[in-house]
Parts: structure tokens; sequence; C-alpha cells
């Protein structure tokens, strides 16, 4: 066991973890943040995406340990500071961006990313920074246009509700 | 997964002092061994992560040279060199998703040398200079095979040093699953010749394509290519994907293409 310390959606914390921890697992099983949801653990699908130092990760596919002294943010720290929906997660529900759900905290924070490299992205923009994110639902449309419309762009000519 | 230390040294000498542990196994970005670490197919009792070694890290052009530090991720390497190298940007930007460019590094990919893997036809076909803690090597000399390389034990490679060519291409025919490499073509034309190496195709990892590479060095055009016959599908991957005539096929295909597009 050896100590790890992070910053985890503005918030320090620590905790003892194995060398075989994935930060996942120490995100769901020890912070208690089930949030992050845990799909494929192949670095396939994308669900249990997060920001490590601002820039997207699969938590499946590090190491607790590689985390040590990052900042880290997951879907629970996506929301205003007021509790209210942040403009992405409101776009989601407003444009019927998920049905059962499951991969939504990493759509979200997928498409957080793309937002801050990338603040007005074409529809085959979303598209192709999407490849690492399955949803087995929507088809997609929907969840393309919710982050189109975050991105305070136009989407009535795209795709239909 | 079985279980194991994982250490995270600060620079170059601490990780080799690390390495030098009995079933020590150097940690890059993890996007490969990771996996394969749950898979139970490694069992290393120390992990190195070489993430926490900033000499390692970063990205600078100097006299038609790019240098990238082997443990530099691929998203950077792919806005660092967007001006300097487009076709290398292009290449760093497209493997695997944004995520997994988030974290796989170019140290990483090429000390696996997975056969598909898109590194690798970079440094063959810009004939890099791979820089060890120990030596510099050339990439004609460094692959040796499908998951094999010059590397000894315990050796990292700390940066690559790429000469930056006249005109380039990356051309990647992508198994849509995977997004690696079911062909890619890595063209690059220098003032003393033109190279051209083939990922995805060989069972003996990625190699040169010797008689594109005379055709084009006299006659830089498509027609150059057209007229020669694709190198033999025997020895090339055969799977659910494509047999290996047809990846043979591909590697011509896709070399028509890479000359086209080359700038």
């Amino acid at each position: 066991m050896s100590k790890v310390s992070m910053t985890v959606n503005g918030k320090a914390v620590s905790g003892d973890v194995k060398g075989n921890t994935l930060l996942v697992e120490f995100l769901r099983e020890d912070l208690r943040l089930t949030g992050t949801h845990v799909g494929c653990d192949t670095s396939q699908c994308g669900a249990c995406t997060i920001h490590v130092n601002g820039k997207s990760a699969k938590a499946c596919t590090m190491f607790a340990a590689e985390a040590d002294g990052a900042d880290i943010t997951t879907v629970e720290g996506m929301a205003n500071a007021d509790g209210s929906l942040s403009v992405i997660q409101q776009a989601f529900q407003d444009h019927h961006g998920l049905q059962c759900g499951f991969c939504t905290p990493g759509m979200v924070m997928t498409a957080a990313a793309l937002l801050k490299e990338n603040p007005k992205p074409t529809e085959a923009e979303v598209r192709h920074y999407l490849e690492g994110n399955i949803c087995r639902c929507t088809g997609y449309h929907n969840i393309v246009k919710a982050i189109m419309a975050a991105s305070g762009q136009d989407v009535s000519a795209i795709a239909a509700e | 997964m079985y279980n194991f230390d994982v250490v995270r040294p600060t620079s170059v000498d601490e990780a080799l002092s690390a390495l030098s542990q009995e079933d020590a196994q150097a940690l890059g970005g993890g996007q490969t061994l990771i996996p394969t670490l749950k898979q139970r197919l490694a069992m290393p009792t120390t992990l190195v992560s070489l993430s926490g070694i900033d000499s390692m890290k970063g990205v600078s052009v100097d006299g038609g040279v790019i240098t990238v530090g082997g443990a530099t991720p691929h998203a950077v390497v792919a806005g660092e060199v967007a001006d300097a190298f487009p076709a290398l940007a292009h290449l760093a930007g497209n493997i695997g998703d944004p995520a997994v460019r988030n974290r796989g590094t170019i140290g990483g990919s090429l000390a696996n040398n997975d056969p598909s893997a898109c590194y690798p036809s970079a440094a063959l076909a810009t004939g890099a200079t791979i820089v060890t803690n120990a030596r510099e090597i050339a990439a004609d000399d460094y692959f040796q095979g499908m998951f094999t390389t010059a590397l000894d034990e315990g050796e990292i490679i700390t940066s690559v040093k790429l000469p930056v060519p006249e005109k380039a291409a990356y051309i990647k025919f992508e198994q849509p699953a995977s997004r690696f490499s079911l062909v890619g073509i890595f063209l690059a034309k220098y003032a003393d010749g033109v190279r051209v190496a083939v990922t995805g195709a060989s069972n003996n990892g990625v190699f040169r394509w010797a008689e594109a590479e005379a055709a084009l060095s006299a006659d830089f055009s498509v027609a150059a290519v057209e007229g020669l016959s694709a190198p033999s599908g025997d020895d090339m991957i055969s799977d659910l994907h494509g047999s290996g005539d047809y990846r043979a096929h591909l590697v011509k295909a896709l070399t028509k293409k890479a000359v086209a597009q080359a700038s």
C-alpha cells in the first residue's frame, strides 16, 4: 500500500492504495464518487472519462498512484456552484442526449474537454471527438446535438429530436 | 490484475535504478500495458512510471530536426508540430481517441513496437534517431520485428529525433473498432531520397518498401508507384479484418494516395 494525495473536484483527498488500484476504483470505492462509470474496463467505451489536470483520460486505464498530486475532475464536479446543471448537462437534458444514461458521465466529460479545446466545433468535429465514447442507446444524434447546443450554435437543422 | 508496486521517479537516473530490480517494468502512458496487465499477460513486480520525469517531456524544433521527449503524450505532439511537421501532427492526432492521446506516449509506442501502431512508421520513414539513457539508435537498426526492438532490458527511450522532410504524408486505413491501422503508410521525401514505411501489414512489424522508395526517389509521382507490383502478401498479417493479399493491395493503393497528398 502507498499513500496518494490529489485534488478531486476542488477538494484535497488522500488514501492508501495498492499498486494495481485503478484510478476509477479509487474514485468509486474509496471516495464513493460513483458518477464515473465502468463500462468495458478495457479503455474502449469511455464511460469512465474524467479530467486529469484539465485533460480527458480514461480512469480505468490509469493507476491511482499515477494521479498522485494531480487535479482531477469527475462528473460530480461539473454542476454549477449552486447545484444547478452546467450548460453541457442542461443541453443533454434539453436535447434528450441520453436514454439509459450509463455512458452520460463520460460523454459530458468528453464534451467539456472538446469545448475547452474547440469552443465552436462542427458536427463532424464533435463526432470525431466522440470516437472514444460508446453509446448503445441513442445512436449519437442527440448527443451530438446537445454538444452543439452547449457550444451556443443553432441546432435546429441537425438530426431529429 | 496481479498486484505490483508502482513507483514514480522524477529523474531518469532514479528510473534506471528502479528498473534494475528484478521483474521491474517501465510504464509509459499505460494505454497498452494496463489492458495487458488486466489480462494477466504480464507479471511485473514493480512498475516504474515515467510520467513524473519532466526532462522526458516536450517538443522542440531546431535546425530541421524535431526532438520529442520520450514521455510526451500524443496530444501534445499533435499540437506542437502542427506547423513544423503537419504529417506527424496528423499521425499523432489520430491515434486512438482524445483520452488515449492525452496519456499514451511516443516512447511507449516505440518501445512496444506493435505491428499496427502508427508511430513506428513515422520513426522509420524519417530515419529518426531513438535516444535512450545509454545511446542513440538509428531507426533502421531499432525495429527488429513484431513487438521486438533493439532496446536492452531496463533501457529507457528518453527522446526521439525526427528530421523534418521536404514533403510528407501519413495515410492510415483505420480498423474502425480498434482505431489501429489496418495498413498505414508514412511517406517522407528528403533532398537525398524518398522513404516509405509501412505499418499494420507485415508479420514482422513496420518495414520500408524498398521498390517504392527507389521509384519515388527517381520520379516523385503517383505514376511511379502505379508501375510497381504490390509487395507480396504471403508474409503479411491475415486476420478477420483483412487477408495478407488485401493488406498488400492496400500498401500500394495507400502509397499512391500518400504521394498525391504529400505536402
